[in-house]
């Protein structure tokens, strides 16, 4: 590759609001549950049924605006989206085109190579479809409607990233302020958040944008890392070959790590954008806007500068703490119930951090509660177990949410604190050991530790390894000391 | 035996049966009865009805004589026979907007209306043809056959809530819910001789109401006098949170306007509403049924409305942009019509909705997806937005002199049958006087004023500003007190109707319909084939 290239980088993101009912209607919006369980007339686009705008939505995506630096349309209004397909169950979906909610923003992402801004285009809340089910078996398909009328906004941003470490730093960004605001749990896997990647090349310094594609299907951090070099490249090589770009909307496989075009602009479909006349313009008041600000929770800049000064976390424990709206949750409620931050960091950044990381987990997945956290630095605090004992118990807690008084009573995991027990064990060890004795006093002082290990494995542990120490030592050397 | 109705039931109107009803001089049970028997001898000559539910409405008249009896309903129009316009939702009755489309259609729900009647103790005796869809100014463009104005077998009843208001003048019901879209209920109460009234948008729940144009649809009563429509609107009236276009109001007790007295009342007459392609018999009857509000004491002054001839373009812009998009719902997936054969999705789609629609309908359908399509929203879509904008700005003017204006509802009596469809453009023009206050959103009513010389209905039409449905109601009061009600001759006389039945060919109703397409084999004969998705 002789000449240089830039990547120019745009992303639409779709978030799932974590309303209980649908945008809508008063359907829940609860995953699971058997096919068009979670429907009525409105959401399965029945005839004469009308729409009825679920305020906690207008809410929402007033939070994330705010929270994204966005100007506000205080009168915004719902358009139809028209195009024919079974899973929108009146061929149209009601979303906002002439005037979205949100318009005019931008987030702060840090990088390796800095911070920048990525301005946001625009944010607008629409409704989600149904799933359609091809049986190949049957040769048939279903449609279930229980995700139809889902509430969701679209964050489009501009197309201000260059890389996909620029990406991915603006989706994690957005992803914690939304999870803060408690407005989505944005799970990638799970499709609460969903990104299209709008991405293009040009070669340095050009003045103008080259043809853009629309990448879909992106199901993960890594997928998006990945179909972005995958496309980068593919444009480039297409360039050098002196090709063209076709503008066009391209599905990612992330198994064979390659895209296939879906349809290109000239099949573009016209999509007949007119306002919805089955809703009235929502007006939103200066007060709401406050309202809505005065409730802001605290954001994660927020609480990084907190957990610093009023915990003295150090700032990278902090960051990690408080890369997970969970992980400062159930931080924060352990320390409540506590009183021990350090500790509390210690357990979650170290044994948490290590289990997550075997399991291939992410930290929102962590389902203990931090009251059995709370409860094992207790009884490590007391000296009821030892730390040895503690990590294994905390294992069970992870993975199992036990109770960590129960489960050391049942297991018969208490700490060994009577020291007369302790002195006779190590008594029996030394006496059974005289080579070990023997080495100790020709100088070789490693043999006093085969001793504690032994002394440790015969008490599974449960032995203060300083206590087993102190108690070796005195005998090895006969007490004369 | 001889299938004869119990006339001086029948000749009633729904408040007087009400009162009959409540004082036990008439059971809910008789009063049914005589509606059937009436709805049987004279459907072979009217065809007001798409549904007729002879057992639900038997059963429903016995249930609601027992709350009757038991003190539960007292409202006025406990126990009085209504039929509905096919486009309204009826919780396990057929609801097909007169439409192939929908022809197997039973709603899960009932459209709040119809509720709001049903909790006042109203009899649904069945449901009424009416243009597909409610497309359309003659009920000729129904799938399931025309529907015949009473007056004369001859000529249409107007439209599109044809059947409803022929079904009125008939006798075939004591009351009737509309719809009016650009003057669906006026004009065909017009042709029929029957008071309607177009309700301000926003007064009457919309959901439940099969949507054509969703900005402009309000649902209204069909009845003989003004007494009637103005109980019946005041009991369908309500908010309804379902609708988000629904009015909060504290002023629907119509009722207390049914005044003898237009003493000082100011009413404006458009020079432009009467001016080229008005009728001389239709100018005169509406001139002398001013004539008769001023000798009241009102006072009447012609004035110029303005914008007139553009309410018409805008009107079939707006109308037919939402139904395109209202329509595409229907598409053989869940429920209705889906054609037989088919390849793939699109294939079905595009077949499924062919053979579903008519040719109104389709004609309107592309005509929206046209206005909307991507460079020419703004020259058509946009562009009658704003003349709604400034026609309703004309409305407002006038209504800063004038309590009501007073016009026609139509330029002419009701066609013959075929004229009008020959000539879509020319059907269009005839909506000219009541299209204007759907954009506006205005109330509007007809009242009936007198006949023309081959002995057809003349309805006068009285606008009001929003909310102002009492002054129009008060002037039709004061009016109708001024002549008797007269109904056609078929009404009191089946024999007549059987005649009339005989001279033309007549079709059946949805069922029937049904059947003879399965016999005929033209669609899948098991009717869940669109698989039907219930909550």
């Amino acid at each position: 590759m002789s000449k240089q290239y830039e990547t120019v980088i745009g992303l639409e993101v779709h978030v799932e609001l974590a309303t209980k009912t649908k945008i809508f209607c008063g359907c829940s919006t609860e995953f699971g549950g058997a096919p068009n369980t979670h429907t009525c007339p409105v959401c399965t686009g029945m005839p004469g049924s009308l729409p009825v705008l679920n305020k906690q939505v207008v809410e929402y995506a007033l939070a994330v605006g705010l929270a994204t630096n966005c100007g506000i349309n205080q009168y915004c209004k719902f358009d139809r989206k028209n195009y024919f397909y079974p899973d929108n169950p009146q061929n149209y979906q009601i979303s906002q085109l002439y005037l979205p909610i949100c318009h005019d923003g931008w987030v702060e992402i840090e990088t390796s190579a800095g911070t920048k801004k990525v301005g946001i285009h625009e944010i607008h809340m629409e409704e989600d479809a149904g799933k359609l089910i091809h049986d190949e078996w049957e040769d048939c398909s279903l449609v279930d409607y229980n995700r139809s009328g889902v509430p969701l906004i679209e964050i489009v941003s501009e197309p201000d990233m260059r890389s996909a470490d620029e990406v991915i730093a603006y989706l994690e960004k957005l992803r914690l302020i939304i999870q803060y605001l408690g407005a989505s749990d944005c799970k990638l896997q799970e499709g609460s958040m969903r990104a299209d990647v709008n991405l293009s090349v040009r070669e340095l310094g050009a003045p103008q944008m080259g043809t853009r594609t629309e990448m879909k299907n992106l199901n993960s951090f890594k997928a998006i890392a990945r179909a972005i070099e995958g496309e980068r490249k593919r444009q480039i090589e297409l360039i050098e070959e002196g090709k063209k770009v076709i503008q066009e909307t391209r599905r990612w496989d992330d198994n064979k790590e390659n895209s296939h075009a879906m349809r290109s602009k000239e099949d573009a479909q016209d999509y007949r954008y007119f306002p919805d006349p089955d809703l009235t313009p929502v007006v939103i008041s200066d007060e709401w806007i406050q309202a809505v600000r005065d409730r802001q929770p605290e954001l994660r800049t927020e609480k990084l500068a907190r957990y610093q000064k009023e915990f003295s976390i150090p700032l990278y424990d902090a960051e990690i703490l408080t890369g997970s709206k969970h992980m400062a949750d159930v931080f924060e409620a352990t320390v409540a119930l506590c009183g021990r931050p350090k500790e509390v960091s210690n357990w979650l950044m170290v044994e948490a951090m290590r289990l997550l990381k075997e399991k291939e987990q992410e930290p929102d997945d962590m389902a203990f509660s931090p009251e059995n956290l709370a409860k094992l630095i207790g009884l490590v605090e007391q000296g009821a177990v030892t730390r040895t004992v503690a990590k294994t118990v905390f294992e069970e807690i992870f993975a199992n949410n036990v109770d960590p008084e129960q489960y050391v009573e049942e297991k018969g995991l208490k700490a060994v604190s009577d020291e007369g027990a302790l002195r006779r064990t190590i008594e029996e060890i030394v006496a059974a050991n005289p080579q070990s004795v023997e080495d100790y006093h020709n100088g070789k002082v490693k043999a006093m530790g085969f001793l504690v290990g032994q002394t440790m494995r015969a008490m599974k542990g449960k032995a203060d390894p300083a206590a087993v120490n102190k108690i070796v030592k005195e005998l090895l050397t006969g007490g004369a000391n | 035996m001889e299938r004869r109705a119990d006339v001086s039931i029948l000749e009633m109107t729904a408040v007087e049966l009400g009162r009959k009803i409540k004082s036990r001089e008439v059971s809910v049970v008789q009063a049914t009865k005589a509606a059937l028997e009436q709805i049987k001898a004279l459907e072979p000559a009217v065809h007001a009805y798409v549904t007729v539910d002879e057992e639900g409405a038997l059963k429903k008249a016995e249930e609601i004589q027992k709350k009757i009896d038991a003190g539960e309903l007292t409202g006025p129009l406990a126990g009085v026979p209504v039929a509905i316009k096919d486009n309204m939702c009826t919780e396990g009755m057929l609801t097909t907007c007169s439409s192939k489309i929908l022809y197997n259609f039973v709603p899960a729900y009932t459209a709040e209306a119809v509720r709001n009647l049903e909790k006042a103790g109203a009899v649904i005796l069945g449901k009424t043809n009416m243009d597909e869809f409610a497309m359309g100014s003659t009920t000729e463009t129904s799938a399931f056959g025309v529907t015949r104005n009473p007056w004369n077998p001859d000529h249409v009843p107007g439209g599109s809530s044809g059947g409803s208001c022929a079904a009125v003048a008939a006798n075939e019901c004591f009351y009737a819910l509309g719809s009016d879209t650009g003057g669906s209920i006026r004009q065909p109460s017009s042709f029929c001789g029957v008071t309607g009234i177009k309700p301000t948008y926003g007064t009457v729940s919309r959901y439940g109401l099969i949507a054509y144009g969703s900005s402009l649809d309000q649902i209204g009563p069909i009845a003989k006098d003004v007494t009637d429509c103005a109980a019946v609107l005041e009991t369908i009236a309500s908010y309804d949170k379902k609708d988000s276009t629904s009015i909060p109001r504290e002023d629907c007790d119509f009722t207390s306007a049914l005044v003898d007295d237009v003493k000082g009342m100011k009413i404006g007459i458009p020079r432009d509403y009467f001016g080229e392609g008005l009728d001389k018999e239709v100018k005169d009857a509406i001139l002398a049924a001013a004539k008769v509000l001023e000798e009241k004491g009102a006072i009447v002054e012609e004035f110029d409305l303005s914008l007139v001839e553009y309410a018409i373009p805008a009107y079939y812009v707006i109308a037919s942009a939402e139904a395109s998009s209202n329509l595409s719902r229907f598409d053989g997936v869940k429920y209705g019509l889906r054609a037989k054969e088919y390849e793939g999705l699109h294939d079905m789609y595009k077949k499924s909705r062919s053979e579903g629609f008519g040719p109104e309908v389709k004609r309107r359908i592309m005509l929206g997806a046209f206005v909307l399509s991507s460079g020419y929203y703004d020259a058509y879509y946009l562009k009658a937005l704003r003349t709604k904008a400034l026609i309703k700005k004309a409305f407002d003017k006038a209504f800063e002199t004038y309590d009501l204006i007073l016009g026609p509802a139509s330029p002419s009596t009701a066609p013959r049958l075929g004229e009008s469809l020959s000539d879509p453009l020319k059907m269009y023009l005839g909506d000219i006087y009541t299209i204007s206050v759907n954009l506006a959103g205005l109330p509007g009513m007809t009242v009936p004023c007198g006949l023309d010389s081959r002995g057809l209905p003349i309805g006068m039409q009285l606008i009001g500003d929003c909310f102002q449905e009492k002054k129009i109601i008060r002037a039709g009061y004061a009016f109708e007190r001024s002549r008797k009600y007269q109904g056609p001759a078929i009404a009191a006389d089946p024999k007549a109707a059987a005649a009339q039945a005989q001279r033309g060919a007549l079709c059946g109703n949805a069922r029937e319909w049904e059947a003879a397409a399965a016999a005929a084999d033209k669609r899948p004969a098991d009717v869940g084939a669109g698989k039907e998705v219930r909550s």
